[in-house]
């Protein structure tokens, strides 16, 4: 230990404190600054590159899947006009069937009505012409009557025999 | 204590910031070998300090104990700063390296040359004063050099010395190192589009795992950014002068006292000045325990705060001078046995140590820093923490 402190040279130990301190100011001013600043940026560059790499490959991505789901919509839609299409068809054709239909039944039913009228109209005439013949017939029976009682029967099986003929 | 979230990150790290420096440690280990080589062939060194208390042992020493003890100087001798950079020494008193200038505040600013103290051997003048340097330090003396001892320290006065060292001067050159490196990593970024080029290649995981691993675990996404100028000065200071001390040059920087007392305490100095209330309040009013306890766990806490940069200080002191101690020590028994066996031996040992001292280098290097953002990080820590007591 003395002798450890005899070799202490405190000429040394200044020159030493001072030449260091002015060595880490030198440095600091001109080496360690632009240095550590130069490395920081460049690691900031490096993580900033790689930030909006992944941001690109993310944005990718993205698009990616934008496209496949704008393909699959497009696909749906095309699914759903054709579907709608083809519903419209039948429900067209349907309707055309049900409307002829319809058109048809009521022009028989219309068919109908008017030879039904006819019908009637010519039995109603019948009826009326029935009744002035049998009318007319018992008018000349009663005459006949009044006249000739042979020729009444007589009269009566010519205008049996008339009427059968009608 | 979070060492590492990632430990994978650092195990990599560490491996590529040691591959290369590697081939380093070879190199240290042949010069250190040339370098006892050359003071093998040699039985003066022409060391100073060696002075006048050593030599009259001397002559009872058989030849092969000089030697020796010769060594052991050596390795002593290589572990203290000194005033010239010398690389190696060979011959009678024959140096290579070169001069520093020596810088005193006695009275007055004393600047002159290190040659002047020729090599811890002569008394220096300037201005009417004489100094000398006895174990690396220097002394205040008269004209003869007269140096006054008291058992085995010099009792003469000691002027401040500001000298421009070995130490100073590899500080020097590591700081200079480090500024151009560094700017022109923080240049690159700016040419190169924000991506580093060249050697900043290499530095640039380095500081992103202080930053990642040290840093933001330790103290917080929140303070971290005011911290950061500090961590990485101190790791890269740590640990090219680390590395510089494994070179054969001679370096020993990391393994002076005064250098990691100077960095603990601005360790200190800075966790002090940016604590928040709940920092102190944890040292002086411990929450969460009763009364008496919070009046015994005041003093130890605040005992504490001094413990760690102390703790740091000796933590890397000790590392490397171990270090280079054993890596020497290894080294020099080669010659102690100066046969097939047993110097191959050392040789093989020496080597497998200077590939574990570059990991320790990088190792202690890493724990300084650790510590001191560990240390911020408890400075800065939020409220939060009471809800655990």
């Amino acid at each position: 230990m003395e002798q450890l402190l005899g070799q202490f040279s405190l000429g040394l130990f200044i020159l030493q404190a001072v030449i260091f301190v002015g060595l880490v100011l030198l440095l600091k001013k001109f080496a360690w600054k632009p240095i550590l600043d130069a490395v920081n940026e460049r690691e900031e560059g490096i993580k900033n590159a790689l930030q909006s790499a992944e941001q690109a490959r993310q944005e990718m991505a993205n698009l990616k899947s934008d496209n496949e789901k704008l393909l699959a919509d497009a696909r749906a839609e095309r699914d759903t006009l054709l579907k709608e299409a083809r519903e419209i068809k039948e429900k067209m054709i349907n309707d055309a069937k049900a409307d002829a239909q319809a058109q048809g039944e009521k022009m028989i039913a219309q068919a109908k009505a008017a030879i039904e009228g006819e019908k009637n109209a010519a039995m109603a005439e019948l009826k009326s012409q029935v009744s002035a013949l049998s009318l007319e017939i018992a008018e000349k029976l009663l005459r006949d009557e009044l006249s000739n009682k042979e020729a009444q029967s007589k009269l009566v099986e010519k205008m049996l025999g008339d009427s059968k003929l009608n | 204590m979070v060492i590492s979230r990632k430990p994978s990150h650092f195990i990599v790290a560490a491996l590529l910031a040691f591959m290369p420096l590697l081939s380093f440690a070879n190199d240290n280990h042949g010069a250190h070998t040339q370098t006892t080589a050359s003071q093998e062939a040699t039985t003066a060194m022409g060391k100073g300090h060696e002075g006048d208390h050593s030599s009259e042992g001397d002559q009872t020493l058989t030849e092969e104990e000089k030697k020796v003890k010769e060594r052991e100087e050596f390795i002593q001798h290589h572990l203290l700063d000194s005033h010239d950079f010398t690389l190696f020494s060979y011959g009678n008193g024959h140096h290579v390296g070169f001069s520093l200038p020596v810088i005193l505040w006695d009275n007055g600013l004393h600047i002159f040359s290190s040659s002047k103290f020729e090599h811890e051997t002569a008394v220096a003048e300037s201005n009417g004063n004489f100094y000398k340097i006895v174990h690396g330090q220097i002394f205040k003396t008269d004209a003869k050099g007269t140096i006054e001892y008291e058992g085995h320290h010099p009792t003469n006065k000691k002027p401040l010395d500001l000298s421009i060292t070995k130490n100073v001067f590899m500080i020097l050159v590591v700081a200079f190192l480090m500024f151009v490196l560094f700017r022109s990593l923080a240049n690159s970024y700016k040419k190169n589009n924000g991506i580093a080029s060249g050697v900043g290649r290499f530095f640039e995981p380095i500081i992103l795992f202080i930053r990642d691993d040290i840093a933001i675990p330790n103290i917080g996404e929140k303070h971290y950014k005011k911290y950061m100028s500090h961590l990485l000065t101190v790791f890269f200071f740590i640990w090219f002068l680390n590395m510089f001390g494994l070179t054969p040059l001679g370096v020993n920087v990391t393994n002076n006292i005064a250098i990691t007392a100077a960095l603990a305490i601005l360790t200190y100095l800075i966790t002090t000045f940016t604590a928040n209330k709940n920092y102190w309040g944890h040292i002086f009013w411990m929450p969460g325990v009763p009364v008496p306890m919070k009046i015994i766990l005041a003093p130890i806490e605040l005992l504490g705060t001094l413990i760690k940069p102390f703790s740091l200080t000796v933590r890397l002191y000790a590392n490397m001078l171990a270090g280079h101690v054993v890596l020497m020590s290894i080294i020099a028994m080669m010659y102690t046995f100066n046969n097939m066996i047993g110097s191959s031996l050392s040789f093989v040992l020496a080597f497998a140590l200077s590939i574990l001292e570059v990991l320790v280098a990088g190792l202690q290097a890493y724990i300084f820093t650790m510590l001191t953002a560990l240390y911020f990080g408890a400075a800065k820590e939020e409220h939060h923490h009471d809800d655990h007591h």
